[in-house]
């Protein structure tokens, strides 16, 4: 039963718990109270259901990466998340979250968002339930995932751009905080990740789990049996958990999760909280953080947006614990393969965010699985929003090669000049 | 009684309620921070409180904010906030109490955080974001170290909720009475009324209402139902608008105005 509910109310293992201000214990309460009461209503379900087909696409496909198996010397089955609507796992939970709104009766939502696919995937269900919507966003974050700013927008929700702390994630889930204690009459906090005050790491876990129940079905009938190793990304750990959660209790099921190592272990520009992080106190939950002795929050580093936060949720920390979770980290530069090799092997641009699970595979699967072993691999989402960040930075190291130059070129023409080839030779 | 409790006894000796003035440590810089501390020991303050600066301060509004990323940039950490009030508490007979969010005694260890601010002559500690239903571990530490506990109830809290918070307070109970955080919105007198006169049916021990007091006439207005009444934001920004030496200036102008509004 080690999946269904934390052990004391509120904690996995010694991780958990509700450090939140006072201000805050009655709209907790009302939100565990309207997750029960949606738990033993089968309409709740149904209508989750019904929206997560008809609505989100899924099931999503898992779909065995032939060539990308041959690269990385293992069967690779890739959980296709990147097809869901909105372009990642992050629909998953929302749906679930702006249903158990409605059910608390509040007209407003508020979301952080690091990479923009939350903030995405918030704002469009503030559009399909006619909720308002306002989105916190690193000012960071706001540069290296434009394209996300303006699908927000475009979604009719307010982004606001947080220029306090490290303008990363950190700093919009304490904007959003801070929004929540002000407004909480009227708002629901729709947090996007496994992490956060208890009951948000079980709701989280409950709402992404349909990735796992779904992939456990799909490799049983396409493959058979059980897979040897599950592999995911982590940055707050909601597409991993959900990648993990049905098979936590089939031991011979390898779980990995994969952190962002930044620019690598060791360099203090990381964001692998598990990895090299300490057990502390943050964003309302006793987990892994990276902090210094003080308890003074370190500045993460990671590509990804969507990675670059320097704690993770408490289910990921007892998983880590108890050995039954094994965390590893990949840097910036083999994400920045991963995303590349995936794109040329298989026809999938993925998020920068699975890229750091796919790159570790490519390098360090053959010594880390057996050589039979079958994996299957979550790639969370989407690449497209990604494609400038990865140009910028690939340029910067000097591998970019071809790459977006022909959109340079043009870019770096001086307005009013004439086109070279309509010059006289 | 602890020297927090005899502070509020003798406030109401005085048939006022007692003032209780907040300041981060290492705003603007560690020595200006003491000087801004003692000012308003001497301006009348009944209690101190010690701000220790957080990299994540959830609960703050901007002023809170700036004012503790000015100190973190500084370079300061905790050793530098206890060797401040270490020597705060050895030149004021005014008791001081740490406020801080409770990662920071958590990670460095409750016993240890409890035998650090005893050492430097704290009389208690208030961690803002540690509800009673996680705060165990942390008051058999504090009581170990004879410190005192400060807990926060909120207008939202429960009755079982306030029950609890009233057990293991002492020292004072620290009610909010508006939803938000420091240094924005303004105090909600009925509010905050009506959630002192809960508190005080389940405890003996003084309530003090904080967070968006910023006037002598909002002093005065709580200090009409309340045993004392905090003041942060509004010292913070005394202390950092205009220059250095001129700050524990500044902020003991305030809190004589404070005095007087408690003492109306
Ligand atoms: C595509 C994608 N994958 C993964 C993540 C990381 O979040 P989590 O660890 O909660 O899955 C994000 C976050 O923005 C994301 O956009």
């Amino acid at each position: 039963m080690s999946a269904d509910a934390p052990d004391r109310p509120g904690y996995f293992g010694r991780f958990g718990g509700q450090f939140v201000p006072e201000a805050l214990s009655g709209a907790i309460t009302q939100l565990e109270e309207a997750w029960r009461d949606a738990q033993a209503d089968p309409t709740f379900e149904l209508e989750l259901d019904r929206l997560r087909t008809q609505y989100g696409g899924r099931p999503t496909p898992l779909y065995l990466a032939e060539r990308l198996s041959e690269a990385a010397g293992v069967e690779t089955h890739l959980k296709r998340e990147d097809l869901a609507h909105t372009g990642s796992h992050k629909l998953n939970n929302v749906v679930g979250q702006a249903l158990l709104t409605q059910r608390m009766g509040k007209p407003r939502v508020i979301a952080e968002t690091g990479a923009g696919q939350h903030g995405v995937a918030t704002a469009t269900a503030a559009a399909l339930f006619g909720l308002e919507c306002v989105v916190y966003m690193g000012a960071e974050d706001c540069r290296r995932q434009r394209l996300n700013v303006v699908r927000m927008q475009l979604l009719g929700a307010e982004v606001v751009p947080v220029e306090s702390g490290t303008r990363t994630l950190k700093d919009a889930i304490n904007e959003a905080m801070r929004d929540w204690v002000t407004n909480v009459d009227s708002t629901h906090y729709l947090i996007g990740s496994a992490m956060g005050p208890h009951p948000f790491p079980l709701i989280v876990r409950e709402l992404q789990k349909v990735i796992s129940v779904e992939s456990k079905a799909q490799f049983a009938a396409q493959v058979g049996g059980l897979p040897d190793a599950v592999i995911a990304c982590v940055g707050g750990g909601s597409n991993a958990i959900g990648s993990f959660a049905e098979f936590i209790d089939e031991p011979e099921v390898q779980l990995i999760g994969v952190e962002a190592a930044g620019e690598g272990i060791g360099t203090g520009r990381t964001a692998a909280t598990i990895t090299e992080g300490r057990e502390a106190v943050l964003h309302g939950a006793r987990s892994i953080a990276l902090v210094d002795e003080d308890g003074q929050v370190k500045h993460a580093h990671s590509i990804s947006a969507g990675l670059d936060y320097p704690g993770v949720g408490p289910e990921h920390a007892m998983l880590a614990d108890s050995g039954r979770g094994r965390y590893v980290a990949a840097t910036d530069r083999e994400a920045i393969e991963g995303f590349r090799r995936l794109s040329e092997l298989e026809g999938i641009i993925p998020a920068l965010e699975p890229s750091h699970a796919i790159g570790w595979l490519l390098a360090h699967g053959r010594d880390a699985l057996d050589a039979d072993a079958r994996v299957v691999l979550t790639v969370s989402g989407r690449g497209d929003k990604d494609v400038d960040e990865v140009v910028k930075v690939m340029t910067e190291l000097g591998i970019a090669g071809d790459l977006g130059t022909d959109v340079v070129a043009a870019d770096a023409r001086p307005a009013g000049d004439a086109d070279p080839r309509e010059r006289a030779p | 009684m602890s020297a927090v409790g005899d502070a509020f006894a003798r406030a109401r000796d005085e048939d006022r309620a007692a003032l209780v003035v907040y300041l981060p440590a290492g705003f603007p810089d560690l020595d200006t921070s003491r000087a801004c501390l003692e000012a308003a020991a001497e301006a009348g303050a009944d209690v101190l409180e010690v701000g220790f600066p957080f990299s994540d301060p959830m609960m703050d509004g901007p002023i809170i904010q700036a004012a503790s990323q000015q100190a973190l940039d500084h370079g300061y950490g905790v050793a530098d906030d206890l060797a401040m009030c270490r020597g705060l508490t050895a030149t004021t007979d005014v008791p001081a109490l740490v406020m801080t969010y409770v990662t920071i005694p958590d990670t460095r260890g409750y016993a240890r955080f409890a035998d650090e601010a005893t050492a430097a002559g704290l009389a208690g500690a208030i961690l803002p974001d540690l509800p009673a239903g996680e705060s165990e571990p942390w008051v058999r530490e504090a009581r170990r170290a004879g410190l005192d506990t400060v807990f926060l109830a909120s207008s939202v809290s429960t009755d079982e909720r306030l029950e609890a918070i009233a057990d293991i307070s002492t020292g004072f109970v620290y009610a909010v009475g508006l939803m938000g955080v420091t240094g924005v919105k303004d105090v909600a007198s009925d509010d905050s009324r009506t959630l002192v006169g809960r508190i005080r049916q389940r405890t003996s021990t003084p309530v003090a209402v904080g967070l968006g007091v910023k006037t002598r006439q909002q002093a005065a207005e709580v200090a009409g139902f309340a045993d004392g009444v905090i003041v942060g934001s509004a010292v913070v920004q005394a202390a950092g608008d205009g220059d250095r030496g001129g700050a524990a200036h500044r902020v003991a102008e305030l809190v004589r105005e404070l005095r007087a509004g408690v003492a109306s």
